[in-house]
């Protein structure tokens, strides 16, 4: 059974004269990891944060097991769907464990605080995402990739099955935007979480991601496996540059344009 | 916040008992001291000191404790909503707007209540929800707040509701015009117990509910998209905080005139001593509150050896200092 399905998505922001996505179709099957891929602009953000549920459809669905979205009590919900927004902007200096206990909220009750139990998931995500050492500096001082790894530890902490994100990746280095792609092939081979994620990193997601959308100006130009849409034909089209270039070395697709 | 038990029970729980007692102790000491220095003993045998005591000392205490206490939980409730550290209801003009409408009902000569609650809080209500609306509005962009925006939009709605109260004070007759006075300098004095208990009415109500929405509030001040996407309801969560803050502040102003400042230092202060979890910040601002006004209020009873100062002169030399303290701690904050 499909996670989740989407069926015609069309959304409109107030004021645009475009929609910023329409005619969306998508499947987002158990333990699979998607791609969103697509120029600046082309939509990538505005369909991962519907399917989050933080921008609502002007028409189509999204069902999440097969129930509508928005039917969804929103601590349900939560349970099931974690999102990690493209950044941050924290305005009070909250120690980074305080960010990732944050995540246990859609586990408690209305009135209940957190418990040793709760502290024990949040040290775990902290920990799936190395970022263990950060548990007790202040979020506002780290770095913007520290961040990151703080932020998708909060998301884990929600125990989702559905993961949402919303390039994860800008922000790292080499080796922390490698080990985020393991962190997530190993989130899902553990633990059965599905992935749905927007990224400008081509080259890793080619390794190890089952499946790739293409988005241009707010439509799916392409999808399939990583193979089949990361060709050069269909690179110059998505990025609209004749000049790309793709290469497959080994495990990976190297992707390049000429200047 | 490092001899702080780690989990946020415990910590809630020191953080209540040591507030508490801190109030408790500042309304004895506010109890006792004034022109009139007042031994407990003496409450037995004299009906003058009595009388004093339960006609004046005693309601003013309590009336400080109120305002205090709810000043500063709403200020801690609005720089989480907009999560601003610098926001409290003075400067993002809620406490002017709420002046502006209560003057406004003096000058209309608006002395009736309905159902009990005087027409006033009704007029400084509606001044203060005014106020918070459009400075909300000015500062939007999209689906974002500018910060900066946020700030100037309440510093210039707070200078044109002063201007608006001097000039209704310049035009009304004299009594109504010494009324409208009182908003300007900030005051506590009080006779009676009437006041203070349509007061309370209307402010114990709105504490349970803010101190409800701590959870909310909490998520909200580490960011908005993730709260939403974590069960928040945004829209609804911003509305509540819109109306509780002005029902607060305004029911403050419309009896005691803006006092500024008290939201601004006291969550903060709360902040240092037990970190910035919302669930601790503002009950803990709550205690807080009521404990810092009720001993600047003593303080302005006694610092001059003839008369009083204006509690809002006291609160506003120690607020002012604190506001370009934290502007210089900016750099702990990521967006200002």
């Amino acid at each position: 059974m499909p996670l989740m399905t989407v069926r015609d998505l069309r959304f409109t922001y107030r004021g645009g004269s475009a929609p910023a996505v329409r005619g969306i179709v998508l499947e987002v099957v158990e333990r699979s990891m998607t791609a969103l891929i697509g120029a600046n602009g082309s939509g990538k953000s505005t369909l991962i944060r519907l399917l989050a549920g933080l921008l609502t459809p002007e028409s189509g669905t999204i069902e999440l097991e097969a129930k509508p979205l928005h039917h969804w009590d929103p601590r349900a919900r939560a349970r099931r769907i974690a999102y990690v927004p493209q950044n941050m902007a924290v305005a009070f200096p909250f120690p980074a464990i305080d960010v990732v206990l944050s995540g246990r909220t859609p586990h408690l009750n209305a009135f209940r605080l957190e418990g040793a139990g709760d502290r024990a998931k949040a040290m775990e995500a902290l920990e799936t995402v190395g970022a263990a050492h950060l548990a007790t500096r202040y979020v506002t001082a780290l770095s913007g990739g520290e961040r990151q790894m703080v932020m998708l530890a909060r998301a884990l902490a929600q125990e989702p099955s559905l993961l949402l994100l919303d390039e994860p990746s800008a922000a790292l280095d080499l080796k922390h935007r490698a080990a985020l792609i393991r962190t997530l092939v190993r989130l899902r081979a553990e633990r059965s979480v599905s992935v749905v994620m927007v990224t400008h990193d081509l080259q890793l997601t080619s390794a190890a991601f089952d499946r790739i959308v293409a988005l241009r100006c707010g439509e799916i130009s392409a999808e399939g496996s990583p193979d089949e849409v990361l060709q050069r034909q269909k690179l110059a089209e998505i990025y609209s540059d004749p000049g790309v270039q793709a290469l497959r070395v080994g495990s990976q697709t190297v992707i390049w344009t000429e200047l | 916040m490092s001899r702080l038990p780690e989990g946020i029970g415990a910590r809630l729980a020191v953080a209540t008992v040591l507030l508490t007692l801190l109030l408790a102790g500042s309304v004895v000491i506010g109890l006792m001291v004034g022109s009139q220095h007042v031994q407990f003993s003496e409450l037995f045998r004299d009906s003058v000191s009595r009388d004093l005591f339960f006609r004046i000392r005693l309601p003013r205490v309590t009336m400080a404790l109120l305002t205090g206490a709810s000043l500063a939980v709403v200020g801690a409730a609005l720089q989480a909503l907009f999560r601003n550290p610098l926001a409290d209801p003075y400067t993002l003009g809620v406490s002017g707007g709420g002046a502006l409408g209560a003057s406004i009902a003096i000058a209309l000569g608006w002395t009736a209540r309905v159902g009990g609650v005087p027409l006033l809080f009704a007029g400084s209500f509606a001044g203060a929800l005014l106020s918070v609306v459009l400075v909300r509005a000015m500062a939007r962009a999209g689906m974002f707040v500018m910060q900066g925006a946020l700030l100037l939009s309440g510093v210039v709605v707070n200078l044109v509701c002063s201007a608006a109260v001097l000039t209704i004070q310049y035009v009304v007759d004299p009594n109504s015009a010494l009324q409208i006075l009182r908003w300007i300098l900030g005051s506590l004095d009080v006779i009676g117990f009437g006041t203070i208990w349509r007061m309370a009415v209307l402010l114990l109500p709105a504490w349970v509910a803010i101190l409800a929405m701590s959870r909310q509030l909490h998520l909200l001040a580490i960011d908005q998209d993730t709260a939403a996407t974590l069960g928040v309801n945004v829209r609804r969560a911003e509305t509540a905080v819109h109306l509780l803050s002005s029902l607060m502040v305004g029911v403050t102003v419309a009896v005691g005139g803006a006092i500024g400042f008290v939201g601004l230092i006291v969550p903060h202060a709360v902040r240092l001593m037990f970190g910035e979890d919302l669930r601790i910040v503002l009950p803990g601002s709550l205690l807080l509150g009521g404990a810092f006004l009720v001993l600047a209020d003593a303080l302005a009873r006694t610092v001059l050896p003839s008369g009083e100062l204006p509690v809002g002169a006291i609160t506003g030399l120690l607020g002012g200092p604190a506001f370009l303290w934290l502007l210089r701690r900016r750099q702990q904050y990521a967006v200002m």
